[in-house]
């Protein structure tokens, strides 16, 4: 269930009057204006809309990335807009996968050490880790590829690595930033698929800013984003 | 230790770069040794603190002076004088004049017991004194010119006597047990050098004082050049400590030359070293956004990045070493014997590692505290 009118009950995610304002010479811009959202566990949420229009900000301040200037944000009963900053990179560690448009992988890494990065975090002992890091790529079908450095991986090759990097820490819930936004036709429809899948069999929780229509179709919900308010636009079917 | 191969993989990433980072570590330390052994070699004697309870004495007007013989029964009778010996310096070449090393004619009797830190083995003292053109030799003279005992060695005389050819017979070789001791020297008899010189009879270089406590050198120097103020040769009496520090003075100030040399190296270094970490940081600066993204902290980041610092540095510091080590037997060798103590010792070594570490933290903690303040916003652009 996703709801924007603040009503929400039981969601994993609930945001309340959220603000944000940025000042750009000398000027406030209000970027989020009251903005209330609710994400049920389990839902696949894409939002939608024109450059500027405050996506990003809200996909940062979702993922503790950004502090709102008003507002709340809860997470699974975590209030993250209160939280300080060593807190809230903690937070992250545990709670947020995040899959960026450009995959910003390690060039000097592997596969395999580009998605065994989050481990390094946890208590989890070098074998532990090294089982965590074999099922992710499994599951975006690059276990052939764990050895490889970034620069020998195609952009779709890439994008699954950044995936796995995303999934291995069984994180809360995912944010996917123009996922295929750098991506060809037919791996954008690959990386689409394996997101979904993600979210289909394995329950996690996906919130992802798109600009293409057909890669919104794959959610499950499409809100669409003017001017800092969301509006709930349709669900999907409806968005062409 | 987990994190090492994110650390390693990271510094060689630019290999060219590093290797000149390195190479600059490397260089750095090199020369820092360099400059700790030129000044070890003209301070060497004075770190020793042997020569504390033996005072020497000398013609008040310079070292090249002489002293009369007769002042050696004279020097004995002060309160708190234990032993009093003397040597001259004999100034002779071997082959050619560019191999020098220093000779003295020494007094037999009272020279091997005043300098116990100077190890000769009985046998080869009793041939020494058996044999009056018997000479005993520094074990790094020795080596130098591939002395060994038996053989004649020829010298070639300069201040006394050059219309004789000295020729004298190894008897035995001297050895210390500190690297800072002085075994370069070359003693021979005291009545052979006496018995040939054409000048200066009755006369010594200078006579060399055992005392029975340290804290009674300045009482008992005061009494000997008191005993022969206002004759014909007066004497200034000092400890060999004091002594060897105004040797060490009148060649100039070589602890402030090395200590400005050595800062504007360093200085220099930093600035270098700084420049180059920075730039390595601001490449760096979305892969650094990234990791506090997915859960690393703003101290892990400043710590990795001065570890980045430091294990550049560190590897600098190996390679640097072991330059020193390659090329020390070759300096020294070049050097032919300007300088006595051709060695780093390791106080110094510690002290130049240190010292490159702790520039390799001033040069990464700038970059570490930018990276470490770095807003992940504004580096990814976007999540």
């Amino acid at each position: 269930m996703v709801r924007v009118d603040g009503n929400g009950t039981d969601s994993l995610i609930k945001v309340r009057g959220l603000d944000k304002t940025y000042k750009r010479g000398g000027e406030d811009v209000h970027v989020l204006q009251g903005l209330n959202l609710d994400v049920a566990r389990g839902e696949f949420v894409a939002f939608m809309g024109p450059s500027g229009s405050g996506k990003t900000t809200l996909l940062n301040l979702l993922g503790g990335l950004d502090l709102p200037t008003a507002g709340s944000i809860t997470v699974a009963g975590d209030e993250v807009s209160r939280m300080s900053g060593s807190k809230l990179t903690t937070w992250r560690a545990r709670h947020v996968g995040f899959v960026f448009q450009m995959y910003n992988l390690i060039p000097v890494l592997t596969a395999f050490q580009n998605v065994e990065l989050p481990l390094l975090l946890t208590g989890l002992s070098k074998a532990q880790r090294k089982q965590h890091v074999e099922t992710a790529l499994a599951l975006v079908g690059l276990e052939h590829r764990s050895r490889h450095y970034p620069r020998q991986l195609s952009g779709g090759q890439e994008q699954r690595v950044g995936i796995a990097r995303a999934i291995v820490a069984d994180p809360t819930f995912l944010l996917c930033d123009e996922p295929t936004g750098d991506l060809d036709r037919k791996s954008a429809d690959e990386i689409l698929t394996l997101i979904e899948q993600l979210n289909r069999e394995h329950g996690k929780t996906i919130l992802m800013v798109t600009h293409d229509p057909l890669a919104a179709e794959h959610a499950h919900s499409l809100l669409h984003m003017d001017k800092g308010v969301l509006v709930e636009r349709a669900k999907i079917g409806e968005v062409q | 230790m987990k994190y090492l191969p994110l650390l390693f993989k990271n510094i060689v990433r630019k290999k060219t770069r590093l290797i000149l980072t390195i190479g600059s570590f490397a260089i750095a330390l090199f020369l820092f040794g360099i400059l700790a052994i030129v000044n070890n070699s003209f301070n060497g004697a004075l770190n020793s603190m042997a020569g504390v309870d033996r005072l020497m004495v000398q013609n008040r007007v310079s070292i090249i002076q002489p002293v009369p013989e007769a002042y050696k029964e004279k020097i004995e009778q002060i309160s708190g004088v234990k032993s009093v010996t003397y040597a001259n310096w004999f100034g002779a070449y071997y082959q050619d004049e560019k191999n020098f090393f220093p000779q003295y004619a020494i007094d037999e009797e009272g020279y091997r017991q005043m300098y116990p830190e100077f190890k000769v083995s009985d046998a080869e003292w009793k041939a020494f004194l058996d044999d009056r053109e018997g000479v005993v030799i520094g074990e790094k003279t020795a080596q130098r010119y591939g002395f060994k005992v038996g053989d004649r060695v020829p010298l070639t005389g300069v201040l006394w006597s050059p219309e004789h050819s000295w020729s004298f017979n190894v008897r035995g070789i001297y050895h210390a047990d500190k690297p800072d001791e002085d075994t370069s020297q070359f003693w021979l008899h005291w009545k052979l050098f006496d018995e040939r010189r054409s000048f200066g009879k009755g006369t010594v270089g200078w006579y060399i004082v055992r005392i029975d406590n340290p804290a009674n050198a300045v009482r008992i120097s005061k009494e000997i050049d008191t005993m022969f103020a206002n004759s014909s040769t007066e004497t200034k009496t000092q400890t060999e400590k004091e002594m060897l520090a105004g040797w060490a003075k009148q060649t100039g100030n070589i602890g402030l030359m090395i200590t400005i040399i050595g800062s504007i190296v360093f200085f220099t270094l930093l600035l270098v070293i700084g420049n180059t970490m920075a730039m390595s940081i601001r490449e760096r600066f979305r892969e650094l956004a990234v990791l506090k993204a997915i859960g690393y902290t703003d101290t892990f980041v400043l710590t990795f990045v001065i570890a980045e610092s430091l294990l550049v540095a560190l590897i600098g510091v190996i390679m640097g070493l072991a330059l020193m080590a390659l090329c020390l037997p070759w300096i020294e060798a070049k050097l032919g014997g300007i300088l006595q103590f051709v060695f780093l010792p390791t106080e110094k070594a510690i002290e130049g590692v240190i010292l490159i570490l702790f520039i390799a933290f001033l040069a990464g903690i700038i970059p570490a505290i930018n990276a470490s303040r770095l807003r992940v916003v504004d580096a990814i652009r976007r999540v």
